[in-house]
């Protein structure tokens, strides 16, 4: 059956076939909502990217979300200390599917100065999967806007048929830390 | 007034507490343990240095030491340095909580990140780390933390 069998003439200028991919990721690439979390310093060069000067709602972010169960998208602004570890996956595990994680900042990236101290995770990505990493101390907003468009990339790359998430049985929940007399410990019965 | 004019001051004032002068880039007063609290309150309510702003511990190789800064909100002049030596087993001082209350926290923290007690402190309990934490992160010997991630 091709094309022409199908869209009744009158119809053609009208109607757009496309993948169902390529529709479904325009759409959701196009209005990425960003939880509103900032942990350091980090997060003023995000709070500056969301106003009039540098536009975030210009790529669909409209605001920070206040709450996690609206959001997709993650930007870790700054340092992880390990007190605020658990806050973070569980923040994480809130948010519904699909969601991305944006490391922005050295902080973020692996700790950034204070990678050897007592306090702080060495990287985010060690408590949670990461989708675009950031650089920069801290990072202009000119860099989060590309590190967002790299994101909306790697969204339109996206195909339901293989993402993690979209899946009856996807479970990706992360276990949230504890706090142990040596530093942080996973939580006991773990799938891990 | 320099320093010096205020330690010469406080050591022809309160003979009966035995006053060291510290010289080098911060000059200090080191005060013995024992009349920390006398002295505290002889600052506060003669001299008028009513405001504690910091309580500093620092981790010597012989000796543990803590460092009050004191200041007056009702005349010129500070910080006033007092440092007091703590020894290096089971090192312990009287709290200065009941003088200045801003003493508090502070107090806590120095025994969340360099165990130094504070005798008389209404809640010495950890302020930064969490309870259950072993250690004292800030000493020179604390060994690091160990850690368990769920992605390496
Ligand atoms: S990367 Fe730099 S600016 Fe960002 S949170 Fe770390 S120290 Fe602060």
């Amino acid at each position: 059956m091709t094309q022409e069998d199908t869209v009744p003439p009158e119809l053609k200028r009208n109607v757009f076939i496309a993948p169902v991919d390529w529709i479904y990721n325009l759409g959701r690439a196009a209005s990425v909502w960003p939880v509103m979390f900032g942990v350091a310093c980090c997060a003023f060069e995000m709070i500056v990217t969301v106003t009039s000067r540098f536009d975030l709602a210009r790529f669909g972010m409209e605001f920070l979300r206040a709450s996690p169960r609206q959001s997709e998208l993650m930007i870790v602004s700054g340092t992880v200390t390990k007190k605020m570890a658990p806050q973070v996956v569980r923040l994480y595990d809130q948010m519904p599917e699909p969601k991305y994680v944006l490391a922005m900042g050295a902080c973020a990236i692996s700790g950034g100065p204070f990678k050897d101290g007592y306090n702080v995770v060495p990287g985010v990505d060690k408590l949670l999967p990461v989708n675009v990493y950031v650089p920069g101390c801290p990072p202009r907003p000119e860099s989060l806007l590309d590190a967002i468009l790299k994101l909306h990339k790697q969204i339109r790359a996206e195909t339901i048929r293989t993402s993690p998430w979209y899946r009856k049985d996807a479970d990706r929940e992360i276990p949230v830390p504890e706090y142990g007399p040596r530093g942080l410990v996973l939580p006991k019965g773990d799938k891990s | 007034m320099t320093a010096k004019e205020t330690f010469d001051r406080l050591a022809a004032k309160f003979p009966q507490f035995p006053l060291g002068y510290l010289e080098g880039k911060d000059t200090a007063i080191l005060v013995k343990g024992e009349n920390l609290v006398g002295l505290a309150q002889h600052m506060r309510d003669d001299e008028e240095y009513d405001y504690c702003s910091s309580i500093t511990g620092v981790d010597y190789p012989d000796r543990f030491e803590v460092v009050y800064h004191l200041y007056s909100t009702k005349k010129e002049g500070g910080p006033v340095i007092l440092k007091v030596h703590a020894e290096r087993e089971n090192p312990m001082l009287p709290s200065v909580v009941s003088i200045w209350p801003t003493a508090n926290w502070q107090e806590r923290e120095v025994w969340d990140l360099m165990g130094i007690r504070f005798s008389g402190h209404p809640n010495l309990t950890r302020i930064l780390m969490w309870e259950g934490f072993e250690g004292h992160p800030l000493r020179k010997d604390f060994p690091g933390s160990e850690d368990e991630y769920i992605f390496g």
